[in-house]
């Protein structure tokens, strides 16, 4: 699944797709902590998936932000688009 | 219990999948949803109850209904009124409701059977998470604290509606403009021709 997630945030253009493969990614390496700590009867691994959620949430409100601040600049949810950003 | 793991890990890789290769955002985002949803059933299957119920609350629930509304205010226009007539035949619920449904069918399964969270080896119970939380990762929660803090003011900076041109916004200081909508007191009527007495 977290390859899923690479392969996704290499092939789309849009910025929104992009934000969801990067959710895919991260909820992928939890699900990898949350297993290994079933594995081990840890529960480390539930704590690192607590962090990495915590960590998703913010990302996320700041990234559709960003989103956000560049359809109303460029009109496009390209991600070419903001590469002609300039200063 | 084993096969339910496999049949939950195959629903979230088949949605996944499914999700990446959707042209349209909103179908996208429901077979995210449900590739949420699926990880939740296997982190119930491998022992792990509170952090399933945290997967659909903050990932399923809030994450994504931040998700649909961006969604729906970049939508904005006359192409959201054509969008939605191509909704109408509705059989873009079909592939997210069977998945789904498979979902709540093991989910049925897995209650009935009387296998609840605490039989299931290998399970870690939330107290255990607790203490381990609270304890030798205290230090991870104050800076998990500070970094939603973060978050928060940096998403409500970005999230303002930037002036569309700053020097026509600060335009109306100059002395000609303010006199001409009247509101200068200093500058009043110093243009008119003296009153003479």
């Amino acid at each position: 699944m977290f390859t899923l997630g690479l392969i996704g945030l290499l092939v789309r253009r849009n910025l929104i797709f992009i934000l969801m493969s990067l959710e895919v990614m991260l909820n992928a390496a939890g699900l990898a902590f949350v297993i290994a700590g079933s594995r081990w009867h840890q529960a480390d691994g539930q704590v690192v998936f607590l962090f990495i959620l915590t960590m998703a949430a913010a990302e996320v409100s700041v990234g559709l932000a960003l989103i956000l601040q560049l359809y109303h600049r460029f009109k496009a949810l390209d991600a070419d688009a903001a590469s002609e950003m300039r200063g | 219990m084993e096969a339910t793991f496999y049949i939950a890990s195959a629903v979230a890789v088949i949605a996944t999948v499914l999700m990446l290769t959707r042209l349209n955002a909103v179908h996208a985002l429901l077979y995210l949803i449900v590739s949420l949803l699926a990880v939740a059933v296997v982190f119930f299957v491998a022992g792990a109850a509170f952090i399933a119920a945290l997967e659909v609350i903050i990932y399923a629930g809030a994450i994504m209904v931040l998700f649909v509304f961006v969604v729906m205010m970049l939508n904005l226009g006359l192409r959201t009124e054509e969008m939605e007539r191509r909704w109408q035949p509705s059989r873009a619920w079909i592939g997210p409701l069977a998945l789904a449904a498979v979902l709540l069918a093991e989910l049925v399964y897995l209650l009935t059977a009387g296998s609840g969270p605490a039989q299931i080896a290998g399970s870690v119970e939330p107290k255990q998470v607790s203490i381990v939380l609270f304890g030798p990762y205290l230090l991870g929660v104050e800076l998990a604290s500070m970094l939603l803090l973060a978050g928060l003011v940096g998403a409500y900076h970005l999230g303002r509606r930037a002036p569309e041109k700053p020097e026509d916004r600060y335009g109306a200081d100059s002395d000609e403009r303010r006199a001409a909508a009247g509101g200068d007191l200093v500058h009043a009527g110093s243009d008119r021709p003296a009153r003479t007495p």
